[in-house]
């Protein structure tokens, strides 16, 4: 006897205790499959948006459609592998051709399934990608080989890797790249959608973009990650969308618009201040912040600042609002501070990291286009700053609250 | 030389004791068993070495933050184990089959064309050499197996890697236009008298519908790359969007292949089961005609199915409304097959053979992955 047989007779004395046992693991995986969506802040089962809901509630329809035709096919399966094993000293089986009913009946179900899961499917495809009207936000959101620019056209700031949205207005994002071809996908949220580069047109054609339709729901961090293979640092290309409330982000982008007061030298600033006070003739609020920004300045942060602008290549790439750093081969800086994370969502922002990040990029995200301070990458010539000067400008960095 | 030994000794097993079994017996045989035999060892050892880079990214994964291999290597060891189970061991398996079986099927003293035949193995053999001497250059190719552009650009992804790749799918896409073409010519005219088309085995039905997807399917990746030539050694821009080259025509061309790719891999299998199924239940396959005409109609709807690889590409949602549709349409005949699969063995007596247990094996675990292709492609891509 071959042991497949053996295996089938054990199979049929022992009928009840396998039955029990597929059930019980199939309960346990049940019970795995529900965890708290903060424990899985990248999971597309707890959608936040109607954009979200929509493609899971797809993804749970067809789920159910194909768990009910596995259990049918299996069983079938099962009970025909079982039923019609070989057994000593049988005769030699009916010899069928085939049966025009049946093969119809296998025909048409499937079919009409198909048509059943196809037609919500459609939908759905038309749903999410319906654009917004003019009363929405629109966002232009640019990947870099590792890192995302997110710039506001209606509100004239542009920030990195944290994209602040506010809760209860729809948004349009406008996805473009400046190297490879990226994916913007925050789970939560919804998507994906590719982050094609732009092809040049003839002069008179629209540039062609994709884009993102959603509205957040409620406030909280989502996490993001590209999703289309670029690169090294590919999987370290993160980001996160910070839902605020409408307040909130209104005292955000009124903040990204504003000179923080630590951003440029209490004297340039007190200068800007009085030139404001010229031009509006009032507002010397910031005058006075200024002069007391000039007895209470950290030394840190004042050697940080001359290195940044003076005595290093960081202004060739990186921008500050409000000060003359206007690179934007870069990250942009302003109000850098108060930022969760640094490197594109990889480090928590805090001196340690941002030393870290600094003096040796590379070993944080290698294809970085930052070159280190003993290195050269991306272009660019080694900084050659010392560990005094990056801690300073550290230190400079963290305080653009 | 072996070729009129082989061929001759349907009454002798004297002769064939006389065959010649050197080394160089084997590296000039244009023997269809012979070849058959030297892709299935062939396409086994690169199961090996793309298993083993296999096993390089799971202990790398094993932890996180883990150093076990860089991220440069990582990407290599990624596509070169996609490039690897694709070109050098699923589809030179399949040749391995279709050379060694297809013509005893058909009663057929050895394919069309046998040196052709001995040729496109050669050029397979040589081209997987060339994708894998990428190693020594410490330039193995890195930009992932379906190598979208601009990632592959001159600018983006200097060095050798990306020319590894081009050169050695090139080089292995001629032995595969060879095979079909060889196949095709074979099941078209080599029949013994009385085979008519409707009653051929599964397996040579199913040689004939893959031979016509290598035919059709591999020349559009041809041209892909040789596109993606130009632009790297001769400045062209076909994909470079700043010059108004578009990185979505590779996605499109890569796929137009890539999807037929999908059912030249698993076609074979396919008219494998069909033929051991009814073997091993000792009853004939259920609904003979009805199994060849879905054969057929998965090779035709694959064609049309391509971009539900780039759903997430944004070409909008007439375009994806469309391939949503015509992929779901190819539930039907795989559906059709699995019923006639079940069918076959109701009330017969089944034997569970190696070859049988793994056929009812690809039944089950196939409807999982055809089922579950609906759902998945509402989210995915590949």
């Amino acid at each position: 006897m071959t042991s497949a047989a053996r295996l089938m007779r054990w199979i049929g004395s022992n009928r009840g205790r396998i039955l029990s046992l597929a059930a019980t693991l199939v309960l346990a995986g049940f019970v795995a499959a529900c965890g708290e969506p903060d424990a899985y802040p990248q999971s597309t089962i707890h959608p936040t948006t109607e954009f979200g809901r929509t493609i899971h509630s797809l993804y749970v329809d067809i789920f159910w459609w194909t768990m009910g035709i596995l259990v049918v096919v299996w069983s079938i399966l099962g009970y025909t592998v079982f039923r019609f094993r070989e057994r000593p000293d049988q005769p030699r089986p009916k010899q069928v051709h085939g049966h025009l009913g049946l093969e119809l009946a296998w025909t048409i179900v499937p079919a009409i399934i198909v048509v059943a899961i196809a037609i919500p499917t459609i939908q759905a495809v038309f749903e999410t990608q319906r654009p917004y009207g003019d009363d929405a936000l629109t966002v232009e959101v640019t990947g870099y080989r590792y890192w995302w620019k997110f710039h506001y056209p209606e509100l004239g700031i542009t920030t990195a890797n944290e994209m602040h949205l506010p809760v209860g207005r729809p948004v349009n994002l406008r996805l473009e790249s400046t190297d490879v071809i990226h994916s913007f996908w925050v789970p939560r949220i919804g998507g994906k959608r590719d982050v094609n580069p732009i092809v040049r047109k003839p002069e008179g054609e629209g540039q062609k973009y994709t884009w993102l339709f959603f509205e957040l729901e409620e406030a909280g961090e989502y996490l993001g990650q590209c999703a289309e293979f670029c690169g090294q640092s590919h999987s370290l290309m993160r980001m996160k969308v910070m839902g605020d409330s409408p307040a909130d982000f209104d005292a955000w982008v009124e903040a990204m618009r504003e000179t923080s007061p630590t951003a440029l030298a209490p004297e340039a600033l007190a200068a800007a201040a009085a030139e404001a006070e010229g031009e509006a003739g009032q507002d010397t609020e910031a005058g006075a912040e200024a002069a007391a920004q000039t007895v209470a300045e950290d030394p840190m942060v004042a050697m940080g600042r001359d290195v940044f602008f003076n005595q290093s290549i960081c202004v060739a790439c990186h921008a500050i609002q409000g000060t003359p750093a206007g690179g934007v081969l870069g990250p942009n800086l302003t109000r850098l501070g108060s930022r969760t994370s640094i490197a594109a969502g990889m480090l928590e922002n805090n001196s340690e990291n941002l030393i870290r990040w600094i003096k040796d990029p590379q070993s944080v995200k290698p294809d970085a286009r930052m070159p280190g301070a003993a290195y050269a990458a991306g272009g660019w010539p080694a900084t050659n700053i010392t560990d005094e000067q990056i801690r300073a400008i550290a230190a400079y960095l963290l305080s653009l609250q | 030389m072996s070729v009129s030994t082989t061929t001759e000794t349907a009454h002798g097993e004297a002769e064939v004791h006389h065959e010649d079994t050197g080394l160089w017996s084997w590296i000039t045989t244009v023997d269809h068993k012979r070849i058959g035999i030297m892709y299935f060892l062939t396409s086994m050892f690169f199961l090996f070495v793309g298993g083993l880079e296999a096993l390089f990214i799971r202990v790398q994964l094993f932890s996180p933050e883990n150093d076990f291999i860089s991220a440069e290597a990582y990407n290599q060891l990624f596509t070169m184990h996609g490039t690897t189970m694709v070109f050098l061991v699923a589809m030179p398996m399949a040749v391995a089959f279709f050379n060694y079986i297809v013509p005893l099927q058909i009663g057929a003293r050895d394919v069309a064309f046998p040196r052709l035949n001995a040729l496109g193995y050669w050029i397979f053999f040589f081209g997987g050499l060339v994708l894998n001497a990428s190693w020594l250059f410490g330039a193995a190719p890195n930009t992932s197996w379906v190598g979208y552009a601009t990632l592959t650009s001159a600018t983006q992804s200097p060095g050798l890697n990306v020319d590894f790749w081009i050169i050695g799918l090139s080089i292995l896409g001629i032995s595969s236009i060879a095979g079909g073409v060889n196949f095709i010519t074979t099941i078209i005219n080599l029949r013994a008298p009385g085979m008519k088309l409707m009653r051929m085995p599964l397996f040579t039905w199913m040689t004939l519908v893959t031979s016509f997807l290598l035919v059709t399917a591999l020349p559009v990746i041809a041209v892909a790359l040789i596109l993606l030539a130009f632009d790297r050694f001769f400045g062209a821009n076909f994909y470079v969007p700043a010059a108004g080259g578009d990185p979505i025509l590779w996605q499109h061309l890569f796929w137009l292949f890539g999807h037929p790719e999908v059912y030249i891999l698993v076609l074979p299998s396919f008219g494998v089961i069909s033929d051991v199924i009814p073997t091993f239940s000792k009853k004939p396959l259920f609904g003979y005609p009805v199994v060849v005409y879905a054969g057929v109609l998965i090779g035709f709807i694959g064609w049309g199915v391509w971009s539900h690889h780039m759903f997430t590409v944004g070409l909008g949602p007439i375009a994806d409304a469309f391939f949503v549709a015509a992929t779901m349409t190819i539930a039907v005949p795989t559906g059709i097959k699995i019923f006639n699969w079940i069918a076959t063995m109701w009330g017969g007596s089944i034997k569970f053979t190696n070859a049988m247990l793994w056929s009812v094996g690809l039944v089950a675990v196939f409807t999982v992955s055809s089922g579950c292709s609906p759902g998945c492609t509402t989210g995915t891509r590949r």
